[in-house]
C-alpha cells in the first residue's frame, strides 16, 4: 500500500474506499486529458495529411485548443427538444460515458498496476462495451427524430454484428494465454518482439482491430453520424456538453481499444528488446529505455491511436451492405478457421508461443 | 453487513423493475425496465462468485439479445388503443390464468422450499479462484452429451433460420457481388477507339 498522508486518521472501512477512489481519479484525469488532447491531435494529424495546418491559433502551435473548445461547448445551452422524452434524453449521455469509463477498472498500465485485478478481466471489458450500444439506442429513440432513430438503428446492427468477430477474436487470445486476466496475458507474452502474440495470431489481430474501429463508429464505419446522409446520426438533436459527453466516450472507447489491442497482441508494457540488452546497457540512463515499462506501453497505444487518425484521413465511408458483407462473411469465418488453427498449434506445441 | 445491504439494494432494484416490466405502458420503456433487472441479477451473482455467469449474463443478455428486442420494438408501429380491444371481455380468463401461475410459483418456490437449512449458503472461495476453469471442466468432462446436444440444437436453428428467411428469392439476388467485381478485366469493359481528332478540310460543308 503507498503512503498517502493523513490517510491513517481514518477508519479502516473508510482507508479502503479511499484509495479506491484516488486511484479512479488517478486513472479517469489523464484519461480525460488524453481524450482533450486526442482531439487535438486529430486535427492536428488530418490536416497535415491533407495539407493544410489544422488548429493552430489558440495557445502555443494551438495546444490550448482542446481547452478552448472545452469551455465552449461547456457554456452552450442544452436543447431538448419537444416531444423528447427528458429522462432518457438526459440519460443516454451518460450511458455512453460511464459504461465507457468503467471498462478501464481492469486495464493493467504495467506489472500489477491495476484497479481491480479480476480474472475474468477480458471478459468484464467486452460485457461493459457492449453496453456502450444503450447511450445510442437510447439518445436515438429519446430524440423524437427520425434522423437519430436511423442512426440508432444502423449503429445497433453494427455493433451487434462486429461484436461476434470481436469477441471469437478474443477467445484465440485467451486460448493463447490461458487466462482471461489482462496482467497475465501479458506476461504469458514475456521474451522480446518474437514472442508477442500478433504473430501466431495476426489475421485475429487485424480482425479484431478493424472490429474495434466500427465498433466505436469511426470512419471508415462511421455510418451511424453519417453526415452526408442522416445530418450527424444518434447524435443530431443533442448540443452544448450532453453532445460533448457523447465525444468524451467516443474519444475514450478509441484509447480502450488502442489499450487492449496493444496488451493483447503486442505485449503491453513489455519491451520488444527483452532479454536482447546486457544488464550493463540497461543500467545506463539511455540504455534503461529499452528495458519494459509504462513508456512502451504509451508508445504502442499511441501507434494504434495514430492508426484511428489514419483511417479517417485515408478511407472514404463504407457501404450499409458492405460493412454488414464485412462483419459477417468475411471477418466471422476469418476468426472461427484460425481458432481451429490456433487449436491445432497448441496441441501441436509450436514455439516460442505455446511450448 | 455491507454485502446483505448490496444484496438488498440490487434485489430491490430487480424486484421494481421486473414489476414495472409488466405494468408500464410503453413497450421501449418495458424493455428499458428488463435490461435493468438483468444487469442487477447480474450484480446479485457478483456477490455469489459467480463472476463468469454474471459477465455472460451482461454480454449475452444485455449485450446482444436485449439491443436486439429494442431494434425489433422501435420498427414495430405498436397502437397500443388495437391492442387493448377486448381488454374487459377476456379479463376474466386473464386473471384466472395469472392466479393459477402465481399459485404455481407460489408452491414450486414459496418460503418452504427455501431457507439456509434447505439450501446452504455457497461457501466463499479465495482470489485465487477461477469459477470458469471449474465450469469448464464439469461442462466438458460430466456434461459433455447435453453440452454438444444443446450446441448441435442451436446450429441448427441458426441454419434454419437463414434458410427460412432466404426461401424462394436465392435465384434473383440483388446486390453487391465482390468475387466478381475483384476478377473484372478492364479491357473486358473498355474499348479505347483510335480517330482522328478533326475532318479533313474539304469534308467541311
Amino acid at each position: 500500500m503507498p503512503e498517502i498522508p493523513l490517510l491513517d486518521l481514518l477508519p479502516s472501512g473508510l482507508q479502503t474506499l479511499t484509495l479506491i477512489l484516488l486511484k479512479i481519479i488517478a486513472i479517469v484525469t489523464p484519461l480525460l486529458l488524453c481524450v482533450a488532447y486526442l482531439t487535438y491531435a486529430e486535427r492536428r494529424v488530418i490536416g497535415f495529411m491533407q495539407v493544410r495546418m489544422g488548429p493552430n491559433r489558440v495557445g502555443p502551435i494551438g495546444l490550448l485548443q482542446p481547452i478552448a473548445d472545452a469551455v465552449k461547448l461547456a457554456f452552450k445551452e442544452i436543447i431538448i427538444p419537444a416531444g423528447a422524452n427528458r429522462f432518457l434524453f438526459i440519460l443516454a449521455p451518460i450511458v455512453s460515458l460511464a459504461t465507457a469509463l468503467s471498462a478501464w477498472a481492469v486495464v493493467p498500465f504495467g506489472a500489477g498496476r491495476v484497479l481491480a485485478d479480476l480474472n475474468a478481466g477480458l471478459l468484464y471489458i467486452l460485457a461493459m462495451t457492449s453496453m456502450g450500444i444503450y447511450g445510442v439506442i437510447i439518445a436515438g429513440w429519446a430524440s423524437n427524430s427520425k434522423y437519430a432513430l436511423l442512426g440508432a438503428m444502423r449503429s445497433a446492427a453494427q455493433m451487434v454484428s462486429y461484436e461476434i468477430a470481436m469477441g471469437f477474436a478474443l477467445v484465440g487470445v485467451l486460448m493463447a494465454a490461458g487466462s482471461l486476466n489482462l496482467g497475465e496475458i501479458v506476461n504469458a507474452q514475456a521474451g522480446g518482439f518474437g514472442h508477442w502474440f500478433v504473430w501466431p495470431l495476426l489475421p485475429l489481430f487485424v480482425v479484431y482491430f478493424i472490429s474495434g474501429v466500427a465498433e466505436t463508429n469511426r470512419a471508415p464505419f462511421d455510418v451511424s453520424e453519417g453526415e452526408s446522409e442522416i445530418v450527424a446520426g444518434f447524435h443530431v438533436e443533442y448540443s452544448g456538453m450532453s453532445f460533448s459527453v457523447f465525444f468524451m466516450a467516443e474519444y475514450a472507447n478509441m484509447i480502450l481499444i488502442s489499450v487492449l489491442s496493444s496488451v493483447m497482441f503486442l505485449g503491453g508494457w513489455l519491451s520488444p528488446f527483452e532479454g536482447m540488452a546486457s544488464a550493463e546497457t540497461l543500467a545506463s540512463p539511455l540504455g534503461s529505455l529499452l528495458d519494459s515499462g509504462f513508456h512502451w506501453f504509451v508508445f504502442k497505444v499511441a501507434l494504434f491511436l495514430f492508426f484511428y487518425l489514419w483511417f479517417r484521413a485515408t478511407f472514404p465511408r463504407y457501404r450499409y451492405d458492405q460493412i454488414m458483407r464485412l462483419g459477417w462473411k468475411v471477418f466471422i469465418p476469418v476468426t472461427l478457421v484460425w481458432i481451429l488453427v490456433i487449436g491445432v498449434a497448441i496441441a501441436a506445441g509450436i514455439g516460442p508461443w505455446f511450448d | 453487513m455491507v454485502e446483505q445491504l448490496v444484496f438488498y439494494a440490487l434485489s430491490g432494484i430487480l424486484v421494481f423493475a421486473g414489476s414495472m416490466v409488466v405494468t408500464v405502458r410503453n413497450p421501449i420503456h418495458a424493455a428499458l425496465f428488463l435490461v435493468l433487472a438483468f444487469f442487477t441479477t447480474a450484480g446479485i451473482w457478483l456477490l455469489l462468485d459467480a463472476e463468469f455467469l454474471a459477465m455472460t449474463l451482461v454480454l449475452v443478455y444485455v449485450g446482444a439479445v436485449m439491443v436486439l428486442f429494442l431494434f425489433i420494438i422501435m420498427m414495430l408501429d405498436i397502437n397500443l388503443v388495437v391492442l387493448r380491444e377486448g381488454f374487459s371481455r377476456y379479463l376474466p380468463v386473464g386473471i384466472l390464468i395469472a392466479v393459477l401461475l402465481g399459485l404455481e410459483i407460489v408452491m414450486v418456490l414459496g418460503p418452504s422450499q427455501f431457507g439456509l437449512d434447505i439450501v446452504p449458503a455457497p461457501a466463499h472461495h479465495g482470489p485465487a479462484y477461477s469459477n470458469i476453469e471449474e465450469l469448464g471442466g464439469v461442462l466438458y468432462t460430466v456434461y459433455v452429451y447435453p453440452f454438444e446436444i444443446a450446441a448441435v440444437i442451436l446450429l441448427v436453428a441458426i441454419v434454419a433460420a437463414i434458410a427460412l428467411s432466404l426461401s424462394g428469392r436465392v435465384k434473383k439476388r440483388r446486390g453487391q457481388r465482390p468475387e466478381e467485381q475483384v476478377v473484372v478485366n478492364p479491357r473486358e469493359r473498355v474499348r479505347l477507339v483510335k480517330m482522328a481528332a478533326e475532318r479533313p478540310d474539304s469534308e467541311t460543308p
